[in-house]
């Protein structure tokens, strides 16, 4: 066997160290004309974190829910304990022992957290005593919850805390967890990485499904890589350097950004004075006095865990939401009434988050949705009320080469594209523009990593040409990568931007949690 | 029998129907499924419930009959609509017409026909009491039911597994496939059960409120059924409250007209729907309890991914 034992491991577990708990020959799934996983293999072990790591489309979710009895395999077994199992339901799934820690949280919102996982359990345990359970094994675990809590009124770092004990009520003997610390702040992320160890010691098996590298070189002991529906390779990640684990998975080498000389600072091109917003419904986060300013030349990123107000700043800035006439300025022009359109022509851009549905509408053609943002920003695409199709098909070509935006017939319409060439095109439409000033909401959610890449080095590169960057990201490597300066949003209200030499990422994580708020300084919250 | 005890009386006996027709209808939206087909089902009720009260010659039959004439409108509904996924909203809606049309033809041969009456059941002792005593505890059986109704999916839903199950696939559908709760089937059962209820609401129509059949007897209760439901933010004592006020604001109106109060009928007509939005709008303003009840996959297509 290739992977390392975990270092002394208690013998408190059911089973012994390093028996192979499921094994996975030949896995094969078909959807369409697309073949997800061909025959794929995998063999879990007790008490091992075992990485599942490749680019989006590798076919890594499907193999999962093929595991947890959510998909059903076109060919190949899957043995349990030596024994051939065919796993036809999430529910026998959880029979033999194997539990799921899902990316998207599969909880129910309107429910209270002992619902929640009344429902994930069989019948015949009562609410009262199930409350008690929660809250030891939460205990227990370092995971401390409330049982009563009604599961929209909490944060994404404690929802994830409910999948787990979820999982762990169920006495699990395998854990798959899908990118578990994409929610979290490094200081959650680590206190996760010390329950993991716990289950392991306990003899428990892991199937750690993860992007960032570095995390998987530290915490598991194996991994598989996967690429186009294939198992490529297996190693041990320790032995691994993250730039040797990305090229594995995406298949050759992925570039480094050129991010050139600093330029000196230029004027500011988009600033934020005091800008506040009361938050505009029950789930919505208010937004509290933000004060930021953008120059041109540099990328300034906001970073934030989910759901701390990102979302209604983006909003704020674009104007879809309004705010008071000075507290958003457009190279000094004030813009904080003014519409989206007149923000546009001042020489401003935005792309949300949601590429399908808010950055573009999924049954128009990617011509169309052109227009869309770009009918009064001097293209011509618009002539006395009529769509100029010729110009707008010219636009769509250019957008097409310059960015690599991939689809399987011309001008496609914007469903049918993959969520990184959508995302390719969301960007470039703007980035073409040239535009002075841009604001981003995630660039590269759920991108792989080539085209992750090329986005960031055209971000990169449109600072460079004097142009004021925002960048809004959950995504630290991504920021450490790209920005210039650093701010942290935390439920709404944002730190000062500082230099990113001088950002550590336990600061950022420090932030994150909503301690030292406000001006910079490292008074540390008790 | 004194004047408050008769309108207490015909206050109950308005108002049964829209509670029934709005619980049964309550627990088919807090599965996640939006029938819009309560009035077709309530029709088919009304007109199945005389025709076979008629022929045996008991009302009891006729109240089985209703009920399953309304579970099997609901059948064809969550056919079309959970099996072959068929938007809800067009499908409801055509239930409604295939209701009304199917009804209309089958009581042709009962117009003005007498009907069988459900007769009432006086509760010893209680039924003695002055005042109420008559109106709520010498009603017919299924003014108790419906009551009963209210208690029991009351306490299913909020107090039992199978009605968190049904709140959970009304909440998040793709989350409570994955759990391995069968969603079809859920679905299926409140579908069958808002039909039971809207069918049992028709055919309280015909064999007690006027035992009689007339073309379109129902007048709309069905759509003031749903629009009660979502004013009640999917919570049965909510529905209780708003069934009863619209049943009282309704006869308190008619014997408003009948002593010429000087306001135009139109506008005395209207008063029971007026009365009834505002008072569940204004118990109903806090935004995050009614986000919390309000079923969040309400109406959206479920496809398993398989």
């Amino acid at each position: 066997m290739t992977a390392t034992t975990p270092t002394d491991p208690p013998a408190t577990g059911r089973e012994r160290q390093g028996e192979i708990l499921l094994e996975a020959r030949g896995i094969s799934k078909r959807f369409g004309e697309v073949l997800a996983n061909d025959t794929v293999s995998l063999t879990l072990r007790a008490g091992e974190i075992h990485a599942l790591l490749g680019e989006n489309g590798a076919g890594k979710s499907t193999l999962v829910k093929i595991l947890y009895g959510a998909l059903e395999p076109n060919g190949g077994t899957l043995h349990w304990q030596g024994r051939e199992v065919t796993i036809a339901s999430p529910a026998e799934a959880r029979q033999l022992g194997i539990g799921m820690v899902f990316q998207h949280f599969s909880l129910f919102e309107a429910l209270t957290v002992a619902e929640n996982i009344a429902l994930a359990l069989p019948k015949g345990t009562g609410m009262r005593e199930l409350s008690a359970r929660i809250r030891e094994v939460s205990r227990d675990y370092g995971l401390t919850l409330d049982p009563e809590a009604i599961v929209a009124d909490l944060p994404v770092g404690i929802r994830q805390r409910i999948e787990i004990v979820r999982c762990l009520l169920q006495e699990p003997r395998l854990i798959i967890m899908d990118e578990p610390t994409s929610v979290l702040t490094p200081q959650e992320a680590d206190q996760l990485f010390l329950t993991l160890e716990r289950l392991t010691s306990e003899g428990c098996a892991i199937l750690y499904i993860s992007h960032r590298l570095e995390e998987v070189k530290r915490i598991c002991h194996h991994a598989t890589v996967m690429r186009h529906g294939k198992v490529i390779a297996e190693c041990d990640p320790a032995q691994e350097t993250a730039a040797s684990l990305a090229r594995m998975m995406v298949g050759s080498a992925v570039h480094d950004l050129d991010r050139g000389p600093r330029p000196e600072a230029g004027a500011v091109r988009l600033e934020l004075r005091g800008l506040s917003a009361p938050a505009d419904g029950p789930f919505s986060v208010a937004i509290d006095n933000v004060d930021l300013k953008v120059r041109g030349g540099e990328i300034v990123a906001i970073a934030g865990i989910a759901g701390n107000g990102q979302g209604e700043l983006f909003n704020l800035l674009s104007g879809e939401r309004l705010s008071a006439p000075d507290a958003v300025q457009i190279d000094g022009q004030s813009a904080g009434r003014s519409s989206i359109t007149a923000r546009r022509r001042a020489g401003a851009a935005f792309v949300p988050e949601e590429r399908l549905g808010h950055g573009a509408v999924p049954g128009l053609r990617l011509s169309e949705n052109i227009v869309l943002t770009r009918h009064s920003t001097g293209d011509g695409l618009v002539r006395g009320g009529f769509v100029d199709r010729d110009r707008a098909g010219q636009l769509e070509q250019r957008l097409k080469n310059n960015f690599d935006v991939r689809m399987s017939h011309d001008d496609a319409e914007a469903r049918a594209l993959s969520g990184g060439n959508l995302q390719k095109f969301v960007i470039g439409r703007e980035l073409d523009r040239r535009p002075g000033v841009l604001v981003v909401n995630q660039p590269t959610w759920g991108v792989d990593a080539g085209a992750a890449a090329l986005i960031r080095q055209e971000l990169i590169d449109l600072s460079r040409q004097g142009s004021a960057v925002l960048v809004i990201s959950q995504d630290l490597d991504e920021i450490f990568e790209i920005a210039d300066r650093i701010a942290v949003i935390s439920r709404g209200r944002m730190s000062d931007a500082e230099p990113a030499e001088a950002m550590t990422r336990e600061r950022i994580g420090l932030l994150m949690g909503g301690m030292d708020e406000g001006q910079g300084g490292a008074t540390h919250a008790a | 029998m004194g004047a408050f005890e008769a309108i207490l009386l015909t206050v109950i006996t308005a108002a049964t129907p829209l509670l029934l027709a709005a619980i049964g209808e309550l627990v088919v939206e807090r599965s996640g499924v939006l029938n819009l087909g309560v009035e077709g089902m309530m029709i088919l009720g009304a007109v199945m419930g005389f025709a076979a009260a008629q022929a045996t010659g008991s009302p009891y039959v006729g109240v089985l009959c209703a009920m399953l004439a309304g579970m099997v409108l609901a059948l064809l509904f969550g056919f079309l609509t959970i099996h072959l996924v068929a938007n809800q909203v067009a499908t409801g809606l055509a239930l409604t017409l295939l209701g009304l049309g199917l009804a209309g033809m089958i009581g042709e041969a009962f117009v003005g026909r007498p009907g069988v009456k459900l007769q009432a059941i006086e509760i010893p002792v209680l039924s003695d009491l002055p005042v109420v005593g008559r109106a709520l505890f010498g009603q017919d059986l299924v003014v108790y039911v419906s009551l009963a109704l209210v208690a029991a999916v009351s306490y299913v839903l909020f107090r039992t597994r199978a009605g968190l199950i049904i709140r959970a696939v009304g909440d998040n559908h793709g989350s409570a496939h994955a759990l391995g709760v069968s969603v079809r089937k859920v679905r299926y059962l409140a579908v069958l059960f808002g039909g039971a209820c809207a069918g049992l609401a028709g055919g309280y129509l015909s064999l007690a409120y006027t035992p009689q059949w007339v073309e379109g007897m129902t007048a709309g209760r069905g759509w003031i059924a749903l629009a009660l439901v979502v004013f009640a933010t999917w919570r049965p004592l909510r529905v209780l409250a708003g069934a009863y006020l619209f049943g009282a604001v309704g006869i308190l109106q008619f014997h408003a007209q009948a002593h010429g109060v000087g306001v135009p009928s139109q506008l005395l007509a209207a008063l029971p729907y007026a009365a009834t939005i505002a008072v569940l709008v204004i118990i109903s303003r806090n935004r995050i309890l009614t986000r919390i009840n309000t079923p969040a996959c309400l109406g959206k297509p479920f496809v398993p991914d398989r």
